[in-house]
């Protein structure tokens, strides 16, 4: 099933009593991170859980003093030092045989840019930390700057006229850590979301969940429309939804129709690929190349495209 | 009680050795490392310990290794750990951080100049761009006062009435490496000493959020409560030297070391090593008939402003020796102090010892020599220039 059951809305009895993400937050209309929270919140349930979050739009989130929208204990870090400060709190709860799940909430910029070296540092170390990017491929919080996660073509406030650079694989740099647990996420498909992320919170060591995260704001897009882009994005191929085991055994999780039709909507939903006028026929064979590792890395090997 | 022969480094390390043991029976010890020289022996000495309930871990840059122990003290363990020049420029962002959180993290600095270019020599300008952001900041001249210095740097950062970072500095190589016979407690005696740590602000059950965006007044409130903390460090301090006293039958030193000072017309003020060599010079000219006196300013952070008040009371000269400079206005213990002298003392600031050159006895007659001529105040002066 790859139709969303939660939709960012719906409170099952599975449910964690206290939301993860309370109401009366800050987050702009449409944002992929509240999404994000409330498909945690589903999945957490009554697990102990303790964020991690570094500058983002998440630490915003947050709220102001002395109230807290997070309904779990949080640390505030600064920008490059989520991994590190969770290693550190994960590690106190293990010496106190504490069952916790120590988890970082963080940005493409805190996690593909400047939280780099920790990142990949805890990675090598095994800690026993969830990591979650929620990559809205910006950095939103500063008003809407490219990072290395912002594709080619799309314009933001320090690229006007589109960005030239290809975005970071991150998840084949997290898999080549050999690291237990790696995934990408796509909000639109709540059951394949789900499973990860009780899967990812119930193993020990290091897990790393990467999720697509709609950002009407800096994607310049409609509120409403944030799932219906990630759908897009999963079935023109641009996304691809697939887990990593243990750095090694690729699962491909939502088989694309590669259609070229999504990926024109996907991109034309969206103001900030106007300028650069990219269109499905420009990212195609970066897409059918994409694929066609994957698929010799799972070891399915299917043509990218289906022809006819 | 045993007595061991140990450079300043792994005094430092053993000292948050037993204070990292002491705290087995509450939430253990949990530290981030990363090695730089000169502190380098430091980090590979606690990592060759056996901690009950503790870890080390080792990362891949000092913001990490402060990163790391943002997340232990939050989690309301025990924490250390060591860094040197770049290594604590680098670290300086999470130092601020584990200052704003109020999180109790012990931090030992072998004193290195900043760069490039690179030189692993002493000077106090690493440790001093830290000044102005809430971190307790001690100054040593001998092994044993470091080692007594980092035991007391956990109890007085782990007190209620205090809660933030102890930095306990030494300079690099001229202690961090120099070996001399240090005291070393009982287990026992540490565990008396060290109550379980308790971090009243820690991540528990409720949630609550540390760290999260305030509005300007808040800010300027935390910001106050801060410095009002930081006042209670000297009364805080002198409550832990007798207790200090009491369990390891040794006095823990003054916040402010005076020597032969009280009837001396001149000054020498100094920080560090320094002032183990001013004390020397005091009693070579003390036997020549000159009325001398030395002052060493171990706290630098809080500034124990009427002690030197105090000290400074009476005196005709005063020569401060900075190994430091702030560029454009001269040595900071220097500006930080000239204005609680009275009116009217000659009061000169000489730079010396920057980059790591050597301040022996031969430097400070000429610095006093020099001071000797002047009838006013100067400039601050190169210690090679007078």
């Amino acid at each position: 099933m790859n139709e969303p059951a939660l939709d960012g809305m719906v409170e099952t009895a599975l449910d964690r009593a206290d939301p993860l993400f309370r109401k009366g937050n800050t987050n702009c209309g449409g944002c992929g991170m509240s999404l994000t929270l409330q498909m945690l919140r589903h999945a957490v349930a009554e697990r102990p859980v303790h964020l991690v979050i570094p500058a983002s739009c998440a630490a915003v989130a947050g709220g102001t003093f002395p109230q807290s929208t997070f309904g779990v204990p949080t640390l505030m870090t600064t920008f490059a030092s989520a991994p590190a400060a969770a290693s550190g709190v994960a590690s106190v709860a293990a010496l106190n045989g504490e069952d916790l799940r120590a988890i970082i909430l963080a940005g493409d910029g805190g996690t593909f840019d400047i939280g780099f070296a920790s990142l990949s540092a805890a990675a090598e170390r095994n800690e026993d930390i969830l990591y979650i990017c929620y990559d809205n491929e910006i950095y939103g919080n500063t008003g809407g700057q490219r990072s290395s996660a912002t594709p080619a073509g799309a314009v933001t406030t320090n690229t006007p006229d589109g960005k030239v650079e290809q975005k970071k694989d991150i998840l084949a740099i997290l898999a080549a850590h050999r690291i237990l647990y790696a995934a990408s996420v796509s909000l639109a498909h709540a059951e394949d979301a789900h499973r990860k992320l009780r899967y990812a919170l119930d193993i020990k060591g290091f897990r790393f969940l990467h999720v697509l995260s709609p950002c009407p704001t800096g994607w310049k897009s409609e509120p409403a429309l944030g799932l219906e882009l990630v759908r897009l994005a999963v079935r023109s191929g641009l996304f691809p939804v697939y887990e990593i085991f243990d750095g090694k055994r690729h699962v491909v999780n939502i088989e694309p129709d590669f259609s070229d039709e999504a990926l024109n909507m996907y991109l034309s939903l969206q103001r900030r690929f106007q300028k650069s006028g990219l269109a499905a026929a420009d990212l195609r064979p970066a897409i059918d190349r994409n694929w066609q590792n994957l698929r010799a890395l799972s070891g399915r090997i299917v043509p990218a495209r289906r022809d006819g | 009680m045993t007595v061991e022969l140990l450079s300043a480094n792994h005094g430092a390390a053993l000292a948050a050795t037993q204070a990292a043991r002491a705290n087995r029976k509450g939430r253990g010890f949990c530290s981030g490392v990363y090695p730089i020289t000169p502190s380098t022996e430091c980090m590979e000495y606690l990592c060759q310990q056996k901690i009950e309930k503790g870890r080390v871990i080792r990362v891949e840059s000092e913001h990490s290794a402060m990163g790391v122990c943002i997340g232990a003290a939050s989690a309301g363990a025990r924490t250390f750990t060591a860094t040197s020049s770049n290594g604590l420029a680098y670290m300086f962002e999470n130092c601020i951080a584990a200052a704003s959180l109020r999180l109790p993290v012990v931090l030992a600095v072998a004193n290195r100049t900043l760069g490039p270019p690179w030189n692993i020599w002493a000077d106090h300008g690493d440790a001093l761009t830290l000044r102005d952001h809430g971190l307790i900041q001690f100054y040593c001249a001998d092994n044993q006062e470091l080692f007594d210095s980092v035991l007391a740097a956990f109890r007085l950062a782990e007190d209620r009435r205090v809660m933030m970072p102890a930095m306990v500095n030494m300079e690099g190589f001229i202690l961090s490496h120099t070996v001399a016979q240090t005291q070393i407690p009982d287990q026992g005696q540490v565990d008396d000493f060290l109550p379980l740590t308790d971090v009243p602000q820690r991540l528990g059950v409720a949630p609550h959020t540390l760290g999260q965006i305030e509005i300007p007044h808040q800010t300027e409130m935390h910001r106050w409560q801060h410095h009002l903390a930081m006042l209670e460090v000297s009364k805080v301090y002198a409550e832990i030297q007798n207790e200090f006293e009491a369990i390891f039958g040794r006095r823990l030193l003054d916040a402010v070391v005076a020597y032969r000072a009280e009837d001396a017309d001149t000054l020498i003020v100094s920080m560090g090593t320094i002032g183990a060599t001013a004390e020397r010079v005091v009693d070579k000219l003390r036997a020549e008939g000159r009325r001398l006196g030395a002052l060493r300013v171990r706290l630098f952070r809080p500034l124990p402003t009427d002690a030197i008040r105090a000290a400074y009371a009476g005196k005709k000269r005063i020569a401060v020796i900075d190994r430091d400079i702030s560029l454009g206005l001269g040595g900071v213990l220097w500006a930080e102090t000239s204005s609680l002298a009275e009116p009217g003392t000659v009061m000169q600031n000489y730079v010396a010892g920057l980059g790591g050159g050597d301040v022996r006895p031969e430097h400070i007659v000429k610095m006093l020599d020099d001071l000797r001529r002047r009838e006013i105040s100067g400039a601050p002066a190169l210690m090679e220039a007078v």
